[in-house]
């Protein structure tokens, strides 16, 4: 490898995604508080935190659902903090959400060509054929209806559907919630499937052991603040955050 | 019974119930996406009726006297134009209250509905209004006496709204609009996330809820050939019974729904009562909404989790 691209990601001037001090309430609730974090291209970040910490609410604000009231949210150098919803997605970012909320009473296939918006038509088969090798239950079950798939298919349905926009940035909200041990170490093995497909990954997670393990970087939330941050094997080791949320060992 | 009564009944129920259907498509699209009956519904179908009116006398007016050029245009023109009200309805009524709370929408809608009413009795005046005959002619089955007949603005209405509706499914279930609309209606908030553009699909519902209405006025005045501008009301109210009937939100649903309540309809004004009709119809509203509030086709209301 040459050198330039051996540059290590702090010093690249510019990453991909950037949050700077962002506030959002609900109503008179504040859920974040100067929220402030990047990621680079090419990495993978995790946010940890507790129930209730504010990491859905993050996740929504780069989304601009609920909208963040002071601060900003840049992606690729260009300011999307007042963007429509919709027009967040085209920019090159795709949202894996809290509970999947895959469409219920569409077939597999149709949920995979929902995902196909930003980008048009054009690459769906390749697209298909691609998430089906990397999903092969996807492909079994490709004319069924999404809301009968078991839990872990569902997640696996939205992680093929976020990646059906060809995104440069994929935001997962715990995609590892509720499901059975093997399960969640296929979504972990596929996140890694997924980095190395070039993808930048935004992981927010409750399962920090896992996740720790597979970023490079990590954040902890607490209360709507960040707390700490660093490499994930520095937060591996950190005494807080093993009493926090590694089970306090 | 006489079996050529019986087959003349299913015949005009099932003009009455085309049209009854191809309004309550507009019931049913728009409860789908919003959740929220559109109370000024059955007033966008009346507008159309006189925007057919003036359409075939600018039409005549301009001399043109093909009848089957004059019925296309007319459509064509009066789908477009009430698309318009449609759309300016969801404007003006919904989209400035979404968010509020659920009765503030209904409120305005009722409100629009007066408007309309009363607009369009102070332009048009608050006499029945006419048209000309456009086209005239039956095709009759059977012997001298015992006989079933149906004018050829009947088959007219039949397949229109028969192949309106086969078009509007084929647009809902193959095409990527349709999958727009189908997305919005099951995760408004996911659709927008990925990239739906849900407020121009909310409209797009509004206008094309507008446009099936505006076909059914077109369809209506040719046959009839009189209106109001109080006819919204109770031809609204038999459309909106044939959605909860085949079930609030299903797009089959509502053209199953508009074709049996046509059926009933004329099979009790044939057998039963003319005159209690409208009683009949109400009835059968109520009992559903007791007895299987989902309706024919329709899922139980489960509340999200
Ligand atoms: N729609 C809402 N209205 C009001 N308050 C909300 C809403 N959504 C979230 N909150 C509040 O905002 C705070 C952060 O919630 P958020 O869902 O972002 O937490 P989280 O870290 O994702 O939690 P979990 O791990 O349980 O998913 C919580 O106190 C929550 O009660
Ligand atoms: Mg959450």
């Amino acid at each position: 490898m040459s050198q330039q691209t051996r540059t290590p990601a702090d010093a690249i001037p510019q990453p991909l995604l950037d949050v700077r001090g962002i506030d959002t309430f609900y109503g008179a609730i504040q859920a974040l508080r100067g929220v402030s974090l990047h990621v680079s291209r090419g990495e993978i970040v995790t946010l940890i935190g507790a129930n209730g910490a504010g990491k859905t609410t993050l996740l929504g604000s780069i989304f601009g659902n609920p909208r963040a009231s002071v601060g900003s949210v840049s992606f690729d150098g260009e300011d999307i903090t007042t963007l429509a919803t919709h027009r967040i997605a085209p920019r090159g970012i795709a949202l894996v959400p809290e509970g999947r909320h895959i469409f219920p009473a569409m077939t597999v296939e149709e949920n995979l060509v929902m995902g196909t918006i930003p980008v048009g038509e054009a690459h769906l088969d390749e697209d298909r054929a691609q998430m089906f090798e990397l999903f092969p239950r996807l492909q079994e079950r490709r004319n069924q209806r999404a809301g009968t798939l078991s839990g872990g298919e569902q997640q696996m349905l939205a992680i093929a559907r976020a990646l059906m926009s060809r995104p440069q940035l994929i935001l997962l909200d715990e995609p590892s919630l509720g499901l059975a041990p093997l399960v969640v170490r296929r979504i972990f093995e596929v996140l890694r499937e997924i980095a190395s497909l070039g993808k930048t990954i935004f992981l927010v997670e409750q399962n920090a052991n896992h996740a720790l393990k597979l970023a490079d970087r990590a954040y902890v939330l607490v209360n709507g603040e960040i707390r700490l941050q660093g490499s994930g094997r520095e937060l591996l080791a950190d005494p807080e955050v093993r009493k926090a949320y590694l089970g306090g060992h | 019974m006489d079996w050529h009564i019986l087959a003349q009944q299913l015949v005009n129920g099932l003009t009455l119930g085309s049209i009854y259907g191809l309004i309550a498509i507009g019931y049913t699209m728009v409860y789908g996406i919003i959740g929220m009956i559109n109370f000024a519904h059955g007033d966008v179908y009346m507008v159309s009726a006189y925007l057919t009116a003036i359409a075939i006398a600018v039409l005549t007016g301009f001399g043109i006297d093909s009848a089957p050029f004059a019925i296309v245009i007319t459509l064509a023109l009066t789908m477009f134009i009430t698309g318009v009200y449609g759309w300016s309805i969801e404007r003006v009524a919904y989209r400035p209250l979404r968010g509020s709370t659920r009765l503030a929408p209904l409120i305005s809608a009722i409100g629009i509905s007066l408007v309309l009413q009363n607009y369009v009795q102070l332009s048009q005046g608050a006499k029945p209004q006419g048209v000309p005959t456009l086209v005239s002619g039956t095709v009759r089955l059977g012997t001298e006496t015992n006989f079933v007949q149906m004018t050829y603005i009947q088959i007219l209405i039949v397949v229109v709204s028969f192949a309106a509706m086969a078009a509007l499914t084929w647009i809902i279930r193959s095409t990527s609009l349709g999958r727009q609309c189908r997305a919005t209606q099951q995760d408004r908030k996911m659709a927008a996330i990925l990239g739906i553009d849900t407020d121009r699909i909310i409209s797009t519902v509004f206008v094309i809820g507008a446009a099936m209405a505006a076909i059914a006025g077109v369809l209506v005045t040719l046959n009839y050939g009189s209106f109001d501008f109080f006819i919204g009301f109770v031809t609204g109210i038999k459309a909106f019974t044939a959605a909860v009937l085949g079930g609030i939100g299903s797009l089959p649903g509502a053209m199953l729904g508009g074709i049996l309540l046509g059926l009933f309809e004329s099979l009790f004004s044939g057998f039963v009562n003319t005159d209690y009709k409208d009683v009949f119809s109400f009835a059968l509203l109520v009992l559903v909404l007791i007895f299987r509030p989902s309706g024919l086709l329709g899922r139980p209301e489960v509340e999200k989790v």
